[in-house]
């Protein structure tokens, strides 16, 4: 194609391999990269201005740089940070421990059906994820399906209660975010390569030994995509504790979200939105000194 | 599990190693496992679907409430499932904006995926991190920010915020899809074609474009999933423009109403077999 265009050079070996110099890649990502800054870039330097700004919702905002605002929004919302953290937390282990044999198995043991498998598996995604916390609501209503069965056979107390509580929110976060957790967990361990496990046992290791010194420390580079997949959006999540939890499960996306569109506190719910961020871009650099930043990107 | 790895075993056979018959149950933990799991997965499935044929008592000539315990077979929400406008709206709010923000994000996710997968230029570590980011910032970061964006404007929320907001946190997902196929395109088809008197715009609508058009179309229905299916950068940016999971949500408050249900069994079963369809084509292919 080169010397097509330009009769006069010589053909280096492997040319289309080497991308050429010419504005046709400006022209190609102008539109999207320009999409990007005014909906994606401008925006987030939109709200650093009004996570900035003091006033009312009645009398307005003005630009005043309170950078106060944001040591007033952690102290005042402490509970519900500490609250998303430990949620978050919970929940990738949670999700981590009951993704992981499936991942392996299907992908070690699925045979032909390897893809049936995953078909199956991402089945229930195909109902909004709205819709299907609803349904959680409704088959963990104190009267419903599981708890007023079990209570009308006398084996739970007629007070007892799983809508409102932690764990019923952490439930949640957790079953949304399982294909997260067991995509990456399968392609990764899909990847490894038979012959080390096989070898590993021909040379006296035990199944569980191959297991841990071959399969798990091959399949790292999955567990921890799968943990950032995982975990970035368990901490922002409000939906279910909103349909799920009770007024103690308040996580900091709900603060963020009822800050933002009922009270119309912008200042307090954009410095909050940036102490997330901030959260997550701690836990990233904690991350990628403790992993590597190479992996950061792999995932 | 070829030959490299069969031929040392096969020498070893006198003496196998401890992993013999003993434990022989444990086999059947992880299939048992797997196939628990997948039920665990599909559980709130399977009680939409059967909840959605379920009878409602009485409920004060107001919309009815799906009730916990069975009461007996319907049809009757699959047949009055236009009764709610609100909730019509909303899935026509939802369907209009799913339809224009994929069509956005395509076109632009294309032009990005093809310029990321074939040049090197001025600004593509920035747009690959931009890419990343936009993928990666958690929903109630973005949804937070364009309404302060908004805000900010002095832009009233509505249907076009909506629409401008999902096509950007489509064309992300979408340039990735695409760069994935067109990194794998062999180019000098391209090329071959343009030996054969084709000017580069021919090549690229006869030669390129039909060879992503898989990846394209991969990206437009990505795109329509992400856009039917979100709720939290839609609540932030929706203003008084009802979409469905946010109509969903607050209507549940007091009790689903069974269309709901009856909906959401609708729109499963489309797209589950859209998708059953689609591997099934694409295997054959391959």
């Amino acid at each position: 194609m080169e010397r097509h265009l330009q009769p006069d050079l010589p053909v280096v070996e492997a040319p289309e391999r080497r991308p050429r110099r010419s504005k046709a890649p400006y022209g190609l990502a102008a539109p999207g990269l320009l999409w990007l800054l005014v909906l994606f870039v401008i925006p987030m330097i939109a709200m650093l201005s009004l996570s900035l700004q003091t006033g009312t919702s009645l009398e307005g905002f003005r630009q005043t740089f309170r950078f106060a605002n944001f040591t007033d929004a952690l102290s005042q919302n402490g509970v519900y940070v500490v609250r998303s953290i430990r949620n978050a937390v919970i929940v990738t282990a949670i999700a981590l421990l009951l993704a992981y044999p499936v991942a392996y198995w299907i992908a070690f043991y699925g045979g032909k059906f390897k893809n049936v498998f995953l078909f199956l598996l991402l089945l229930p995604f195909f109902i909004s994820f709205v819709i299907r916390t609803v349904a959680w609501s409704f088959i963990l209503s104190d009267n419903g399906i599981i708890l007023g069965s079990l209570k009308s056979i006398g084996l739970l107390p007629e007070s007892y209660r799983v809508l409102g509580t932690t764990m019923a929110v952490i439930a949640g976060i957790t079953y949304n975010l399982l294909p997260f957790t067991i995509l990456p967990l399968y392609v990764s361990l899909e990847q490894i390569d038979r012959r080390l496990v096989e070898a590993a046992k021909d040379l006296y290791a035990s199944r569980t030994k191959a297991f841990t010194k071959v399969v798990l420390p091959l399949s790292m580079p999955g567990i921890f995509a799968a943990l950032l997949l995982t975990s970035i959006p368990a901490i922002g999540d409000y939906v279910n504790a909103q349909v799920l939890g009770g007024p103690g499960t308040t996580m900091i996306g709900n603060v963020i979200q009822s800050e933002f569109l009922r009270d119309r506190n912008y200042p307090e719910a954009a410095a909050l939105a940036f102490v997330l961020m901030g959260i997550l871009l701690v836990g990233a650099i904690v991350y990628a000194r403790v992993l590597g930043t190479e992996r950061i990107t792999e995932a | 599990m070829s030959a490299v790895a069969t031929e040392p075993r096969r020498i070893q056979t006198p003496a196998p190693p401890a992993r013999g018959p003993r434990k022989r149950w444990t086999r059947f933990v992880l299939p048992t496992y797997v196939v628990a799991f997948i039920l665990y997965i599909s559980f709130p499935i399977l009680v939409i679907v059967l909840f959605s044929f379920n009878q409602t008592r009485g409920g004060f000539g107001t919309s009815p409430r799906v009730k916990t315990t069975w009461i007996g077979f319907t049809t009757d929400w699959y047949r009055r499932l236009f009764d709610l406008p609100d909730l019509t709206t909303a899935l026509r709010h939802s369907l209009t904006i799913g339809v224009l923000s994929a069509l956005a994000a395509t076109t632009l996710g294309t032009l990005l995926g093809l310029a990321l997968a074939r040049y090197r230029f001025r600004g593509r570590g920035g747009a690959d991190f931009a890419i990343f980011l936009s993928i990666s910032a958690p929903e109630i970061v973005l949804g937070a920010a364009l309404a302060s964006f908004f805000v900010a404007l002095g832009l009233s929320r509505g249907g076009f915020t909506l629409f401008l907001s999902h096509s950007m946190f489509s064309v992300a997902f979408v340039a990735v899809t695409v760069r994935a196929r067109a990194a794998g395109l062999d180019r000098s088809l391209e090329a071959a074609a343009m030996d054969l008197g084709a000017n580069p715009v021919t090549a690229f609508f006869k030669v390129t474009l039909p060879l992503l058009f898989p990846a394209i179309l991969a990206g437009f229905l990505l795109a329509f999933a992400l856009s039917m299916d979100d709720f939290v950068i839609s609540q932030f940016t929706q203003g008084p423009f009802t979409m469905f999971p946010t109509w969903v949500l607050g209507a549940t408050r007091v009790g689903i109403p069974p269309h709901v249900f009856a909906f959401a069994t609708i729109i499963f079963l489309t797209g589950a077999t859209l998708a059953g369809v689609q591997a099934l084509v694409s295997r054959r292919r391959t």
